[in-house]
């Protein structure tokens, strides 16, 4: 299961955040960044995973993170899920045009993503085709 | 009325939206919360307007404030009002809004219930789904019950997307609410084969999570997953799927055996190396569980060791560190088929990547074996002074004990070596393992007994040098050591070659500036030299001797008094007063060495773990009865002062009663001292872990040739690695066994010969795997009371309730 994704840029400003676990928030606030602490020590020529810090997860968990140019997604994920899957699943996203091109909206696109902690949907055309029916809706309205 | 309205419409003109709120806030970079401030008053003005486009854009601001740290818990009712609107776009900002900040504790959750159903059942997909996704992000247990039958309705949609969510979101209603696991089990079944493959890795995915949780209660699913993994062509399902098997094979070792031949065709054919990667997990997996073998058992293993070298040989480090990972996996079960590649992993141990380097080292961890062990910690040691981090280093350091120390030194061969690398790593500055280090050289030196002489003389060199190690004085840094070294040398001082060099190395005023429970080990230990020292002095009836070591010990011990710690100028107190007395009765001729030396007569022990729980409780004692009785509602009873701190006999507490100038000295008189010593006599014939001291004088050894006078006394830049002189190096014994090893592989055919190696005792351990010859052995003794067995399992793991709950039977 997932237990959060974080977006946040090279100085550790939060772009987006989606806990799929209630913690108050100060201690997302925190989470945040420590995650950015750990995480912008890392050379870009190392491996993306990281065994998590100390507030987030025990043991189970690790952070796997992407580091773009000047934005760092990082989930922290526990055993069951595949670490390279997960690693594909942020390079497919990040790399699509078209979803940028929609971005504004990015919360919206992650919840087509992933729900409750579980991978939804992993088809990019679905995906962008579910995206571009709500926009719709949205204009007519 | 009209005018009102105008300014009304103006206003809102001048409302910000999302984007503005952004800008405004980067722009405003010095003064941020006080414009955030700002901004939230405007919000709460705008939550007051009847419009529900102008809610719906503070709630929207809102949700991007609560990222930032601001709590927006009060705003819960404004956001169910947006989440209520028809419109989709304000009933998703609503429900976006929520899914962030609605949690257990939040009172108005119960006013949704109805509204998500109607959401749920909506013409528009979109709403459906935009409830579900918010729904699984704050559901509670009453929501889970009284939702639970709309969603399972919903497993049935028409529109895949919507069984899709419906699927997902029973995971959460299952955490929330156990009970509804057992109806919706059957549907979520038939969801596994549902046409649309979305659905079915929904469906995968939560049985999955359930499954990894409770495995037994999933076997029976098995056939139907092998059926998926064997015919489905999407990667996410195989993994997942795969992974649920190395979870399920410990329970069925058959089903293990039946998943190696479609895994092992798995892993050559694909080239997704995520799912090669996890089909080497399982197959490890499988392996593991089969206890003995099928007949490509080891053929098997070959193959996935083979391609996990592939993977750690490759240049992207992701799959480096995974493949560093699946190794240490195998490594807890066929050691031997690991430890071939070696060489690679020390390799990794230089990689710039801390991730690969700590994998490396936990792997080195379980790779030692008695022959490599020495070679093993001298690379780790190198690597140790070439290392940057002093993360890294301390890691290094804690691992090498680590390894050294497992199951009781298993594979420490000789102790000689092993003290040498202690005192080596005492070099070491700026590590904050100085503690570590010192337990350790306690514990080789009370446990191993045969290797007591060497470590003492090696503690007495450090402590001759003590002025170079306490130039750091840091909490729990390297001048621990010097702790060990001042107890080692007390304790077992018959092995002391220069016990008055000794005494005189602990009385050096440098030894005022280190922390004061070291001070304290050194003035207690003082004692102990003391005693030794007068005990030989007296059978030589030397008494020039004598008179030099008393006024040694008048002039060097009042500045121990002065001392801020308590227990330094307890002790130091006392002990002065021990020395004058005994100075007296020295003076009228009466032979008190044995006495003294029977202060610290006796063996000391470790002490087991668990031994102070184990120590039975005494009949007739009632540890919740009231000692006194309770106590009355009126509580300014004067209590007189002296009643709180009660008077003993015992002579360190009166020293601090009164005042300095009228300290009562309380000198043991002969009866005392008599008393004393029988009570000591009957508790050492009592108790059957001391050892009865026979008095034998040990004659000094003969030093090597080394005199404490050549150390240069300048105090040295301690950026550079201390090097002492006469401290032994461990690369002597190394090579010595290397030369061994090969003496005993010539003399093997001749015949079994035990070999003498140094002083101590030699106990040739023939076992399978290598013939290196121990040259000490550990003792295991260790103090606990009567009874006790071996140390209990106590279960001390959280138990993670909620998935306890879903362990139900579902045949």
């Amino acid at each position: 299961m997932i237990k959060a994704i974080l977006v946040f840029n090279n100085h550790g400003k939060p772009r987006l955040t989606k806990f799929y676990q209630h913690f108050p928030e100060d201690v997302q606030h925190q989470i945040i960044r420590e995650t950015f602490h750990l995480v912008s020590k890392r050379d870009d020529s190392v491996c993306n995973f990281l065994e998590g810090g100390t507030l987030i997860g025990g043991s189970d968990y690790r952070l796997i993170y992407r580091h773009y140019a000047t934005l760092y997604f990082v989930f922290c994920v526990d055993s069951s899920e595949s670490e390279l899957g997960i690693l594909d699943l942020i390079q497919s996203v990040c790399e699509s045009p078209t979803i940028w091109s929609l971005a504004v909206k990015v919360h919206y696109i992650l919840s087509e993503l992933v729900m409750g902690g579980m991978v939804l949907e992993t088809n990019m055309t679905e995906i962008i085709t579910r995206i571009e029916e709500q926009n719709q809706l949205e204009k007519q309205e | 009325m009209a005018l009102k309205k105008v300014k009304g419409t103006l206003e809102r003109v001048l409302d910000k939206n999302l984007q503005d709120l952004v800008r405004g806030i980067r722009n405003h970079k010095e003064n941020e919360s006080k414009y955030i401030a700002e901004c939230i008053d405007e919000i709460k003005q705008e939550l007051k307007q009847d419009n529900l486009a102008i809610k719906a854009n503070a709630v929207n601001k809102l949700t991007y404030l609560q990222m930032l740290g601001y709590d927006i818990s009060w705003a819960a009712f404004n956001i169910i009002e947006v989440m209520s609107s028809t419109k989709f776009t304000f009933k998703r900002i609503g429900y976006l809004a929520a899914s962030q900040s609605f949690h257990e504790e939040t009172d108005v959750l119960m006013l949704t219930t109805n509204m998500i159903r109607k959401d749920m059942s909506s013409q528009n997909m979109y709403d459906s789904g935009v409830a579900l996704n918010g729904l699984s992000c704050f559901i509670t247990p009453d929501l889970a019950r009284d939702l639970a039958n709309d969603i399972m309705t919903l497993m049935t949609s028409s529109r895949p997307y919507l069984r899709k969510k419906a699927v997902l979101i029973m995971y959460k209603v299952f955490l929330q609410f156990p009970e509804a696991l057992r109806p919706a089990f059957p549907r979520l079944k038939e969801k596994l084969e549902d046409p649309d493959p979305g659905v079915q890795s929904a469906a995968v995915n939560v049985i999955c999570e359930l499954a990894r949780k409770n495995p037994k209660n999933y076997l029976s699913l098995a056939p139907l997953f092998f059926k998926l993994m064997t015919t489905s062509t999407n990667n996410w399902v195989l993994i997942k799927i795969i992974k649920l098997f190395s979870a399920l094979t410990p329970l069925e070792p058959r089903l293990g055996k039946k998943l190696i031949e479609p895994l092992t065709n798995l892993i050559h054919s694909t080239s997704a190396m995520s799912l090669l990667y996890e089909c080497i997990n399982t197959v490890i997996a499988v392996l593991v569980s089969i206890s003995s073998g099928i007949p490509n058992h080891t053929a098997s293993i070959q193959l996935c060791v083979q391609k996990l070298r592939i993977l750690i040989e490759d240049s992207d480090q992701n799959l480096k560190y995974l493949g560093l990972l699946a190794m240490s996996r195998i490594l807890a079960t066929h050691p031997k088929s690991v430890q071939g590649h070696k060489d690679l992993i020390l390799q990794c141990l230089d990689d710039r990547d801390e991730s690969i380097r700590l994998r490396a080292l936990d792997l080195l961890y379980g790779m030692v074996s008695k022959k490599n062990l020495m070679e093993i910690v001298k690379k780790l040691m190198v690597h140790m002074d070439k290392a940057e981090g002093s993360h890294y280093r301390d890691e290094l350091l804690s691992k090498t004990i680590e390894i050294c120390s497992q199951s009781n030194y298993q594979y420490v061969t000789n102790f000689e070596w092993y003290v040498s690398i202690l005192v080596e790593l005492t070099r070491m500055e700026g590590t904050k393992h100085g503690k570590l280090i010192a337990n350790q050289m306690l514990d080789v030196a009370i446990r191993v007994q045969a290797i007591r002489h060497f470590a003492v003389s090696q503690m007495a060199i450090l402590l001759e040098n003590s002025h170079l190690l306490a130039n750091n004085s840091q909490r729990n840094g390297i001048c621990e050591v010097l702790h060990a070294a001042a107890w080692i040398c007390g304790e077992f001082s018959e092995h002391l070659s220069n016990p008055k060099a000794t005494l005189e190395a602990m009385l050096k005023p440098k030894i005022t500036s280190l922390p004061g429970h070291i001070q304290s080990i050194f003035v207690q230990n003082i004692l102990k030299l003391y005693g030794k020292i007068l005990k030989a002095a007296e059978a030589k009836e030397d008494d020039s001797l004598k008179k030099e070591v008393h006024t040694l010990l008048q002039e060097k011990l009042p500045v121990f008094i002065q001392s801020g710690d308590l227990e330094v100028q307890e002790r130091a107190c006392s002990i002065l007063q021990i020395v004058k007395y005994i100075m007296k009765l020295e003076e009228k001729g009466a032979a008190v060495a044995d006495e003294v030396e029977n202060l610290y007569a006796g063996e000391l022990n470790p002490v087991a773990p668990k031994a102070q729980k184990k120590v039975p409780v005494p009949e007739g004692l009632d540890l919740d009865k009231w000692i006194n009785e309770a106590p009355d509602d009126s509580s300014d009873e004067e209590v007189p002062g002296n009643t709180f701190f009660l008077t003993t006999e015992d002579e360190h507490r009166s020293s601090y009663q009164h005042g300095d100038e009228s300290r009562p000295t309380y000198e043991p008189t002969e009866e005392e001292l008599e008393k004393r010593k029988a009570i000591r006599k009957t508790e050492v014939e009592h108790n059957p872990h001391y050892l009865k001291d026979d008095g034998k004088g040990h004659k000094p050894r003969h030093k090597d040739a080394f005199d404490a006078k050549d150390i240069p006394v300048a105090e040295i830049d301690l950026s550079v690695p201390l090097h002492v002189p006469g401290l032994s190096s461990s690369d002597k014994y190394m090579v010595l066994q290397q030369k061994t090893e090969k003496a005993h592989k010539g003399k093997k055919e001749k015949g079994k010969k035990k070999k003498k190696k140094g002083k101590g005792k030699t106990q040739a351990e023939e076992s399978d795997e290598d013939e290196v010859a121990a040259v000490h052995t550990v003792s295991t003794i260790v103090d606990a009371p009567e009874g006790m067995a071996g140390s209990d399992h106590e279960d001390d793991k959280k138990s993670g309730d909620v998935y306890k709950a879903l362990d139900i039977n579902l045949d």
